[in-house]
């Protein structure tokens, strides 16, 4: 895989935004468990520099799919994974792609804030040693740029060398947008970012998220619905495994076209 | 009566003495004393009969020849024999016990037959009695890949250099020995690692490798510090494993090769009890002998312990 290329647009866009490229495409996707059925013909189009939210209750395969797109999923023994799924026009599932180089393209950004236990330095600076063939002082600057980016570098800029772990969760979570950011991915995946957060450290990262979405291709999972609303142009509902209804985030919230979603988004279930 | 002062009184009065919270209490702290009691009853012999024996003297001579002279005799041969056996132990069961570790917690698939015979042969190893251990390593090590040795180096008739016993075959049987107390406590520290960490290298674009050397082993180390502990611990004071397969009962000189037999205190121990002609007049000379055996263990053991805290220091602050 050389670099993400965005594809045309589907004719079968969602209303708002349609004129965006599609970066992510999953035509019929598939996912079992072993035996357990999770993912049950996933067919929906994910448009660059949008935030794309999943929401639906626990257990309805969003964070499943969100795993497919870097795929993280073949870390766990027996899921098996039918359909296909492009990520800017490239087949993801195929046995030639290089499932690392992809991972650089994707970053991914976790429910539980998990910085390694290294300096704040370090942390960002993992992924560009990686890589390798950074000088130190391009290390710095790329590190510094990402933090900023991720709108932490006031915080930590005097105390680079301390260990992560002595920051707040809050302040941790923005290290792991940094860090995922550092390799500057073309999109970023984030697993209920905020849902260990309290309500002020959750604003900033949502603030974040608007700011990210200049440069990124974000997808987020969400249990929260004023998240979505307040973050997301798209929304995609997922129950039971199934895409119900994937619209733009104002139809979904306001004039859902399906009664489960309704149901859903009103808190009337799950 | 009302209810509510009924319910308090029936809710918070004792009803009589409870029987069975002291018997419980009474026999965990008696089987817990009883523990402290044989230790410091053993300790407190040794010390008390080996103390006025040992000397600076008694530890730096190396008059082996009046081993059961209480005023000639020496443990010098002795101390640099254990000592280096089991350093040299270490050399090989640490890497290969970490490696195995690793093979089993990072890249096996748990549920695999594979794995589960490797688990089991891994607690079975650690079953088995130590004579077995010294009759594996006469037979494997000197007796095939030594022989083997000699073979592929002199030709059949030739004076043995590699097959016979040596300080390098007792280390290895040693570490054949400890390999899965190594492995064990690797497995463990591996296992209390947050699977977090290794998504979120995984999600960087790390290889599996690059995880493993970047963040999983760093964390692990003070897990295998301590797994190394456990097995000097267990193989310092071993005698039955180097019986045959490289202690000796008495040496001119200490040993300047790996295929050079020595002189173990532990054996020493053995010999000191059994072989002397005069029992009581070597029995000053037998307890020094136990208490430098337990001196160097518990020495080797300590300086483990700091290398250890030093780490787990410099993890919880900045690297």
């Amino acid at each position: 895989m050389t670099s993400v290329r965005p594809t045309p647009a589907a004719p079968a866009a969602p209303d708002t935004a349609a004129l965006a490229p599609v970066l992510i495409r999953a035509q019929g996707v598939d996912l079992w468990y072993g035996a357990a059925h999770a993912l049950r013909s996933i067919t929906l189009d994910i448009r660059e520099k949008l935030v794309t939210a999943f929401i639906g209750p626990s257990g309805c395969g969003k964070s499943t799919f969100l795993r497919c797109l870097n795929r993280m999923n073949d870390l766990i023994d027996g899921v098996r994974i039918t359909g296909r799924l492009e990520v800017g026009g490239v087949d993801i599932q195929a046995p030639t792609v290089d499932v690392i180089e992809l991972r650089k393209r994707v970053g991914m950004v976790f429910q539980k804030s998990n910085p390694f236990p290294k300096s704040i330095f370090d942390n960002v600076a993992y992924g560009l040693r990686l890589q390798g063939g950074h000088s130190r002082d391009a290390l710095a600057e790329r590190v510094e740029k990402s933090l900023r980016a991720a709108a932490i570098w006031d915080e930590v800029k005097d105390r680079l060398q301390t260990s992560a772990l002595s920051l707040s969760g809050g302040q941790q979570q923005r290290l792991c947008i940094a860090r995922a950011i550092a390799n500057e991915p073309d999109i970023l995946l984030m697993d209920e970012p905020a849902s260990a957060l309290d309500p002020i450290a959750t604003a900033r990262i949502e603030d974040l998220i608007l700011e990210l979405k200049q440069r990124y291709t974000i997808v987020i999972v969400t249990h929260n619905m004023q998240q979505a609303t307040r973050i997301s142009d798209q929304t995609a509902f997922f129950y039971l495994g199934q895409l119900v209804e994937f619209d733009s985030t104002a139809k979904i919230f306001t004039n859902p076209g399906k009664k489960q979603t309704e149901d859903y988004v009103t808190g009337r279930f799950g | 009566m009302t209810p509510r002062a009924s319910l308090r009184e029936a809710g918070f009065r004792r009803a009589g003495v409870d029987h069975a919270s002291l018997l419980g209490g009474g026999v965990t702290l008696a089987a817990t004393a009883g523990i402290l009691a044989i230790l410091i009853v053993i300790l407190a012999v040794i010390v008390v009969n080996g103390a006025p024996s040992l000397s600076w003297r008694f530890i730096t001579t190396s008059t082996a020849r009046d081993m059961f002279d209480p005023d000639k005799a020496g443990v010098f041969p002795m101390l640099v024999g254990t000592s280096a056996r089991v350093i040299l132990m270490t050399l090989f069961v640490v890497p290969v016990g970490v490696i195995t570790a690793i093979y089993l917690s990072e890249y096996a698939r748990a549920a695999s037959p594979l794995t589960r015979i490797i688990r089991g042969a891994v607690n079975n190893l650690a079953g088995v009695p130590s004579i077995v251990f010294g009759l594996f390593g006469l037979g494997f090590f000197i007796g095939f890949i030594g022989g083997t040795l000699d073979e592929l180096a002199q030709g059949p008739a030739a004076e043995p250099r590699w097959g016979k016993p040596g300080i390098l075959w007792a280390s290895l049987t040693l570490a054949v020995m400890t390999l899965p107390v190594v492995i064990v406590a690797t497995e463990e520290s591996l296992r209390a690692i947050a699977p977090g960490l290794r998504e979120a290298s995984l999600a960087l674009g790390a290889t599996k490798f690059e995880t493993v050397t970047r963040v999983v082993l760093p964390q692990a180390l003070p897990g295998i510090l301590t797994g190394g502990i456990l097995a000097v611990s267990r193989a310092a004071g071993e005698v039955a494993p180097i019986l045959f397969t490289g202690a000796a009962y008495y040496m001119a000189t200490l040993p300047g090769s790996l295929t050079d037999q020595f002189m173990d205190l532990g054996y020493h121990v053995f010999v000191l009890s059994t072989q002397s002609p005069n029992i009581d007049q070597t029995k000053p000379i037998l307890f020094a002998t136990v208490l430098v055996l337990l001196l160097l263990t518990f020495s080797l053991n300590f300086v483990a312990i700091l290398i250890r805290a030093r780490i787990r220091r410099s993890q919880r602050a900045a690297h």
